[in-house]
């Protein structure tokens, strides 16, 4: 047995008692539920409280303090929508969101089957918080700058990305434009200044107030969204970006996506008994706690931001209260660690359920309606699939051909990478 | 009673305190007997409380032991082994559990600068002994961020030790030496050996096995220690030595055996300390050296073993030592098997090497 003895502090008495354990005093945060347990969201004091009010883009950081601590709402437990924060949208908007929100299940649910097929490595789905992606990039402009983590694919249907060349990265075909090298859904697109995705999270959340900064430096009316989730806030980098967006104002949104859980820990965990937009507010940027799975808030909210951001007042962070209701990819079963159907006792319900029935209360929308459009798009999806597939297989190809591992590494390859580039063709 | 008898019961009775494990059972076990043994043992790390990790390595402890000793922490792993190193300097004996190899490196400065130089720097009256496990290398379709064998990183930095096991036998028996040892160490498990030895993607001889049915898979259930700094010759041999650790000690294996060179395999187990007297002993007998490691090749551990058998072996050589290792580019999702060294590339090397008379 080692001697731990040895590293004692001096005149440290505490030695483990006779059963051979000290009792300990260490508090370690529990969660909404673990498997058998009945889930239990009141931690999380999901009432709007001091949000009912909606201070101007350009206040102060103390106006806005409330809001990093309540809920911002619009539509309420009926469906009904009103309050402070309602936003002007048009009703093409509205019907459009839904749209999409619809697309990104229904890519989701299809990607998430083929993976199971095996024609995927691995697979991460957004349900249950497909708002976030498609409500935010919504109120963004087309030139604004999105730095993604691996959860906001709804981003890139709002963009108007290529279905087929989603499907095509995720597949690593001869169409990839990744051209093999990443795992499925760490897209880069940069036409649609969208970021190339990381697998080491949060590194994207300071690298996005960079990338404000320089708009600014060049005087440009761009701004810069980036997300990461309630887990990762953890990371030096979350605390790097809020501390260089308030110091040179950045032009930047910092969007926290509290979804409850990271893998199998809970929020509590990197949140510490505090909300994650109360963070915000030890930097000096206004931090907004939203309803996440409110599409009309989670527009509204971010709306202003845009404002805050565009306007030269600088960063805010959003922190919008979700639910991730599938596993948090392909490789886990959420069974093991959460209640069996914790989703159903969600307090925030479903945010395509939720928008769909305000656009039918509306009358804009009807269930017929949406059922055809869950159709249609699941069609589409199917079609797209097997275009997708004719540009290649994961396991059969066609892929780039291999010796294009060796691109890109550096701008233009030096001897020794020419050397091993030229040893792999002699072996195939 | 006959001597022969004699041996027999204590054959019986090393076989009855012996289970078939994976490389998983066989960690988890390492960690159950050394909690046992010692209250200030925790474990520590993104998943590896409640959830027993997401390989699994930590199963049953957060049952077994407590919340607080399966602890369950933030996702910033340089806050989690700057927490580590304080807690080992207040007597507690912290197992860090990276998730990934490769996402060590957020904790690279608190490894580096602060759990390697610790000692060293206080003039010995501080030290953090600190075991940090991270799976390591590919196979497994994990793209950039799931593949990589970042130990030679920690070789560089004086004060670290470095291990990395290639069956459930060593890794229990190391990972004990390394949590009981007063000094860091770097504990790297080849995932794609977790559930069973793995031979290459070569279509001869290549998949994998299952531990079920190698010797190395019979761990005894109870507590001991493989001492660090001793390399394993898994074969003997006259012709050439094969310098290998981790998952490619056994695709280096099957290469030996399908090209019926008589190559000597040693399995270094250790990378610091290194078994320099192990190595210089093959080598001096062979005459010829061929080393493997899946990682990158500049830079890489492999470098430091060819001037070491330089350094030791230079007037018993009779070619130039080889290295067969990863290309020195980003683990590709689509082409790991085109990455990955197989064993067509160790057995060209091993043929290079011998055609020097
Ligand atoms: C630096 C780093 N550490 C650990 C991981 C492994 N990992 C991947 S996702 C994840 C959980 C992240 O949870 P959260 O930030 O809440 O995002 P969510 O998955 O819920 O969207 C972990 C620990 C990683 N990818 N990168
Ligand atoms: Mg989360």
């Amino acid at each position: 047995m080692p001697k731990t003895g040895g590293n004692q502090p001096a005149g440290a008495h505490s030695h483990p008692g006779a059963s051979g354990a000290w009792v300990s005093k260490l508090h370690v945060p529990t969660g909404s539920s673990r498997p058998g347990e009945v889930p239990d969201f009141s931690a999380l004091h999901l009432v709007s409280d001091g949000a009912l009010f909606r201070p101007e883009p350009d206040c102060e950081v103390r106006d806005a303090e409330p809001l990093a601590r309540g809920l911002v709402r619009v539509l309420d437990d009926e469906g009904v929508a009103g309050g402070p924060w309602l936003p002007e949208l048009s009703d093409e908007h509205l019907l459009q969101g839904l749209r999409h929100m619809v697309q990104v299940r229904a890519y989701d649910e299809r990607m998430f089957r083929m993976q199971r097929q095996g024609q995927l490595s691995f697979y991460i789905k957004s349900t249950g918080e497909e708002a976030v992606a498609v409500a935010q990039g919504m109120a963004l402009d087309s030139g604004d700058m999105l730095f993604p983590a691996y959860r906001q694919q709804g981003l890139l249907f709002v963009r108007g990305r290529d279905v087929v060349d989603m499907m095509c990265h995720c597949i690593s075909n001869a169409r990839d434009n990744c051209k093999g090298r990443q795992m499925p859904v760490f897209y880069t697109w940069k036409d649609g200044n969208f970021f190339s995705i990381s697998g080491n999270l949060a590194t994207q959340f300071s690298q996005a107030v960079g990338w404000a900064m320089a708009s600014a430096y060049k005087g440009e009316d761009h701004i810069a969204a980036t997300w990461v989730g309630d887990g990762s806030t953890a990371e030096a980098d979350v605390h790097n970006a809020m501390l260089f967006a308030a110091t040179y104002r950045a032009p930047v949104i910092l969007n926290i996506v509290n979804n409850q859980w990271a893998i199998s820990t809970p929020q509590s965990f990197a949140a510490g008994g505090t909300t994650f937009a109360a963070r915000a507010l030890g930097y000096n940027i206004p931090g907004i706690r939203v309803d996440g799975n409110d599409f009309l808030a989670v527009h509204a909210v971010t709306d202003w931001a845009v404002q805050r951001a565009r306007q030269g007042f600088g960063p805010t962070v959003i922190e919008l209260v979700t639910y991730r209701v599938a596993g948090h990819s392909t490789s886990d079963n959420p069974d093991a660690y959460r209640a069996h159907n914790e989703s159903d006792a969600w307090p925030l319900g479903d945010p395509v359920t939720r928008l769909k029935d305000y656009l039918i209360g509306r009358e804009l929308w009807s269930e017929p309606q949406q059922q055809a459009l869950e159709a249609e798009l699941k069609e589409a999806v199917s079609r797209d699939w097997k275009q997708a597939l004719s540009h290649g297989s994961l396991e059969d190809g066609p892929h780039w051909p291999v010796a294009t591992m060796f691109d890109d590494v550096f701008q233009h390859m030096p001897a020794h990478l020419l050397r091993q580039r030229q040893q792999l063709e002699e072996e195939e | 009673m006959s001597r022969s008898a004699s041996t027999a019961t204590e054959t019986e009775q090393r076989a009855a305190d012996r289970e078939t494990m994976s490389m998983v059972q066989a960690i988890n076990s390492a960690l159950h007997c050394t909690m046992a043994a010692d209250p200030a043992v925790l474990v520590m790390g993104e998943d590896v409380g409640f959830f027993g990790g997401v390989f699994r390595c930590t199963e049953g402890l957060y049952e077994k032991y407590g919340a607080h000793r399966a602890l369950d922490t933030p996702i910033t792993e340089g806050g989690i082994v700057a927490a580590a190193i304080g807690m080992g300097v207040n007597g507690l004996r912290p197992v860090v559990e990276m998730q990934f190899a490769d996402y060590i490196y957020p904790a690279i400065d608190q490894i580096i600068s602060e759990l390697a130089r610790l000692r060293h720097r206080s003039g010995g009256e501080f030290f953090a002994p600190v075991t940090i496990r991270a799976p390591c290398g590919g196979g497994i379709r994990g793209g950039q961020t799931h593949s990589q064998s970042p130990e030679g990183i920690f070789t560089h930095v004086c004060g670290l030790k470095t291990v990395m096991p290639s069956n459930p036998y060593d890794a229990k028996g190391l990972l004990i030496s390394a949590i009981e040892d007063d000094d860091p160490v770097m504990f790297f498990e080849p995932k794609r050996i977790y559930n069973g030895p793995f031979h290459g993607h070569d279509n001869n001889g290549g998949g994998s096995g299952s531990w079920n049915d190698h010797p190395l898979g019979q761990v005894p259930v109870g507590h001991y220690r493989i001492p660090l700094g001793k390399a394993a010759t898994i074969r003997a041999g006259r012709q050439v030595t094969v310098l290998a650790y981790g998952t490619m000690v056994h695709v280096a294996a099957e290469a030996i055996r399908t090209s019926g060179i008589d190559a000597e395999l040693l399995d270094l187990r250790s990378l610091l300390p290194l078994d320099i007297e192990a190595v210089a002993e093959s080598v001096q007998k062979t005459g010829r050296c061929v080393v493997i490691h899946e990682a990158t090749r500049t830079s890489g551990y492999g470098a430091e073993l060819v001037a070491e058998v330089q350094e030791t072996c230079f007037w018993h050589l009779r070619a130039p030592i080889e290295r067969v290792t990863g290309w020195d580019t980003p683990y590709p999702h689509a082409f790991e098997w085109e990455y990955f060294p197989s064993q067509r590339r160790i057995v060209d090397a091993l043929q290079r090497t011998l055609a020097y008379h």
